[in-house]
């Protein structure tokens, strides 16, 4: 391109001129430039014909031969125009990692729960799935990762089961709910006696305490006269079948004994405890999430404190 | 209202029409197009035996996050030997220019080699240089409107046949070949296709050497690689030009002795060096930008020689002092350095490859909760192992943890965890320790893996840190 330089096209002006000399040049856009816009215009209106495009009314057109067909959940076969809701409702149902997970959910579907626990595989999936479904439902009371809330949520995540915890006894409480109730001893004991009872129970699990006093507490728990043993035995181990609460270890659902400083502050927090009794209620799932969805979170539950 | 002033803001592109040539370098250009046409379009089709994983010698499975090159797999981590790779192909450009030049233009890129399979397709359907010319200066008639339509015809199919095995190089070639003419393959595999084919047929068929000229930035900086030593595709001015100049062949100007007497060159100034060249640039003038050191001058000027009977080489490779006929060294100390990072790179790269660990674990605390206190006053934290295998063959692996005294690890009911060849896993951990309060806040230990079967890939171990609360327990 060295000696063949030549002007090819000398800039053209409008003609028009101001002020005597002051003109307008005329710079055509090059031809690329416009056959690329004169494309773009084809396009648009390819696009109007086979894609949603016009706002009608309250509706738009939805454009044609554009149907997407896929195979929902539910089994029926649904057709919509084209859309990326569309889209995304056939991927959920058809695309390559649905269609995986789905195996791989048969697969746990048909596994009984010693199979499952002892195959690292079938739990990774389990625990990924399960996370989903314990965050939509479980959460808002249990927190995220099932840290619970003191006194009033248990911690899942810990090793001390109120209602047992074997997948056999979680996935009943996931299915069937639980209730659990603890009477107000306010009308039978006076003051005296609930702080000897509070005494009595932090002594349980080795907390610093009045001595006398314990021991006055002791026999109010462990005869008629106060009947806590009925619930939480002779020795406050606690029942499963009651879903009452083990009174020697060191777990507190509902005193907060590990958040206080003082012994009379922790005192204080059992006999509220005694004073005003517990009533707790875990809500029944069967209802709202399938067996399936219930297997795989009593897995998780199950792997969250490493069960029992 | 066509008042012109006198001034171009704007040159058309002058079209240039690379005449056909023979040569020793003509002959080795086809020697390397076809070689690399050869590995391009029947790579995806060779099929390679693994253990685990496709049966494709090159796969790039971008949604497995695996690279499969033969008897290497790439895995996500790997992905720093993609920067070790593009920094040996980087050094070694610089090395190869600042020695011969832009040998890769002329030879191996792919502008290149695929604007000379266009050309070749235009000098089928519509004859050599001259007859292009012709053709584009007669009027429209039949004859023209077809030798055209069927040039881009043409051109299309080899850019969509470039375009589709650029595809299939991501994914089982056979499978999704059928998938791409059924209509089942992926979004992606069309756009990929309909975006190679589209630049394909742009860059060879319409822009060719303005991509060299204008958009390439190798052609921009290559200049500060060259020196006097460089070898390049230069002219023999003083034997070409004489002292009088070029000139062509005429009765009292046919032998070489006749020319002498009179002061006149060698160059009989043919053009045919012009003809030739693909960027349309007269090589006489000097070495310039455009010039892709393809060598397809010197072809030509060789056969101009050859032909009256005198010495070839008026059109030669040499370089800036050789010209000058001095001495030129090809290594000196820049090149030298060159040469020696670039060996350097390379066993950076290699020892990357080979030393590719064949298991890898990393951890990652559970922190909602945190810690939770457990019934016998221990704190509990929660991990979760990722494992990944990168054998082809299944792991069976012990997990053990290292580093906290008294503390003991649950994996549940996963006494060893067995993981399949070139498979991922996430294990959930949980850790109990009781610090006898002697630790509060965070302390350091280690995740084991042991190898129960294939033991000589050994121990390895990833670090964790277990969090104490404070306060009493
Ligand atoms: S001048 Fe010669 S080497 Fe350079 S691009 Fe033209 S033909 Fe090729
Ligand atoms: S091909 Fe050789 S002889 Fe012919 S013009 Fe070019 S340099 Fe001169």
């Amino acid at each position: 391109m060295s000696d063949t330089k030549k002007p090819q096209s000398a800039v053209q002006t409008t003609g028009h001129a101001w002020d005597g000399d002051i003109q307008e040049f005329n710079n055509p856009l090059p031809n690329w430039w416009l056959w690329a816009f004169y494309a773009t215009v084809v396009f648009a209106v390819v696009y109007w014909i086979f894609y949603p495009a016009w706002p009608v009314g309250s509706s738009y057109t939805t454009g044609v031969m554009n149907n997407i067909t896929f195979v929902d959940s539910d089994g029926t076969e649904k057709t919509m125009h084209w859309n990326t809701r569309a889209l995304l409702l056939k991927d959920l149902q058809e695309g390559k990692s649905a269609t995986l997970s789905r195996e791989y959910l048969e697969k746990v579907q048909g596994a009984d729960y010693e199979t499952i626990l002892g195959d690292a595989e079938m739990m990774a999936f389990t625990r990924s799935m399960a996370v989903g479904l314990f965050g939509d439902n479980c959460m808002p009371c249990h927190g995220a990762g099932g840290g619970g809330v003191m006194g009033l949520f248990p911690n899942l995540a810990d090793d001390d089961w109120l209602w047992g915890g074997t997948v056999e006894d979680i996935q009943t409480t996931i299915s069937d709910g639980r209730y659990g109730f603890m009477p107000s001893f306010r009308e039978t004991f006076n003051d005296q006696q609930l702080d000897d009872v509070a005494a009595y129970v932090l002594s349980l699990s080795g907390q610093e305490t009045d001595s006398a006093s314990a021991q006055r507490g002791k026999r109010l728990f462990q005869t008629s006269a106060g009947g806590c043993y009925y619930c939480h035995g002779t020795d406050g181990k606690g029942m499963k079948s009651q879903g009452s609460a083990n009174l020697t270890d060191q777990i507190w659902t509902i005193a907060d004994v590990p958040g206080a400083d003082a012994p009379a502050q922790k005192r204080a927090a059992v006999k509220a405890v005694v004073a005003n009794g517990v009533q707790r209620t875990m809500p029944h799932w069967s209802d709202r999430l399938d067996k399936t969805q219930i297997k795989l979170l009593t897995v998780y539950v199950h792997e969250l404190g490493g069960g029992q | 209202m066509t008042d012109s002033a006198s001034q171009v803001l704007y040159q058309a592109r002058i079209p240039i029409y690379p005449r056909s040539v023979k040569g020793r370098f003509r002959t080795l250009k086809w020697g390397i197009l076809t070689f690399a046409y050869g590995v391009y379009f029947l790579l995806p089709w060779l099929r390679w035996e693994r253990n685990a994983g496709p049966d494709q010698a090159v796969l790039f499975d971008i949604a497995d996050r695996k690279f499969y090159l033969f008897d290497l797999v790439m895995h996500a981590q790997d992905l720093f030997w993609l920067t070790g790779f593009l920094l040996v192909a980087a050094l070694l450009l610089f090395f190869v220019t600042s020695i011969a030049g832009r040998v890769f233009c002329g030879y191996f890129c792919f502008q290149t080699l695929w604007t000379d399979l266009y050309l070749l397709i235009e000098r089928l359907v519509q004859g050599d240089r001259v007859a292009r010319i012709r053709l584009d200066k007669s009027p429209w008639t039949a004859n023209k409107f077809l030798r055209k339509v069927l040039t881009h015809i043409l051109w299309l199919a080899a850019a969509f046949l470039t375009g589709l095995t650029f595809t299939l190089y991501w994914g089982n070639a056979p499978e999704l070949i059928v998938e791409w003419f059924t209509g089942k393959a992926p979004f992606a595999a069309y756009a990929t296709t309909l975006f190679l084919t589209i630049t394909t047929y742009v860059m060879a068929g319409l822009a060719r050497e303005q991509v060299c000229t204008y958009m390439c930035p190798y052609a921009r900086f290559q200049s500060v690689m060259f020196d006097e030593d460089t070898r390049i595709v230069a002219y023999d001015v003083a034997r070409g030009e004489g002292k009088a100049g070029r000139h062509k062949v005429t009765r009292d100007l046919k032998t070489l002795e006749q020319r002498q007497q009179q002061g006149v060159g060698e160059c009989i100034d043919c053009g045919y060096c012009v003809q030739v060249c693909p960027t349309g640039i007269d090589i006489r003038n000097g070495l310039q930008v455009q010039c892709i050191s393809c060598a397809l001058c010197i072809d030509a000027c060789d056969t101009i020689m050859g032909s009256l009977g005198w010495d070839k080489g008026l059109i030669r490779y040499t370089s800036e002092k050789q010209a000058e006929g001095k001495e030129s060294r090809i290594l000196k100390p820049k090149t030298i350095a060159y040469g020696l990072v670039l060996l350097a790179a390379i066993a950076a790269l290699l020892w990357g490859v080979s030393n590719q660990a064949p298991l890898e674990m990393s951890v990652v605390q559970v922190r909602q909760p945190l810690f939770v206190r457990l019934s016998d006053g221990r704190v509990q934290n929660s991990y979760e192992l990722h494992i990944e295998n990168k054998t082809d063959q299944p792991l069976k692996l012990a997990i053990m943890m290292r580093g906290l005294a008294g503390a003991e690890l649950d994996v549940g009911k996963l006494s060893s965890v067995e993981i399949g060849p070139q498979r991922s896993l996430r294990v959930h951990a949980r850790v109990r320790w009781n610090s006898g309060n002697r630790h509060k806040g965070s302390r350091s230990f280690e995740f084991d893996l042991i190898p129960q079967t294939q033991p000589e890939i050994g121990m390895i171990s990833a670090p964790a840190t277990f969090y104490m609360p404070g306060g009493d327990s």
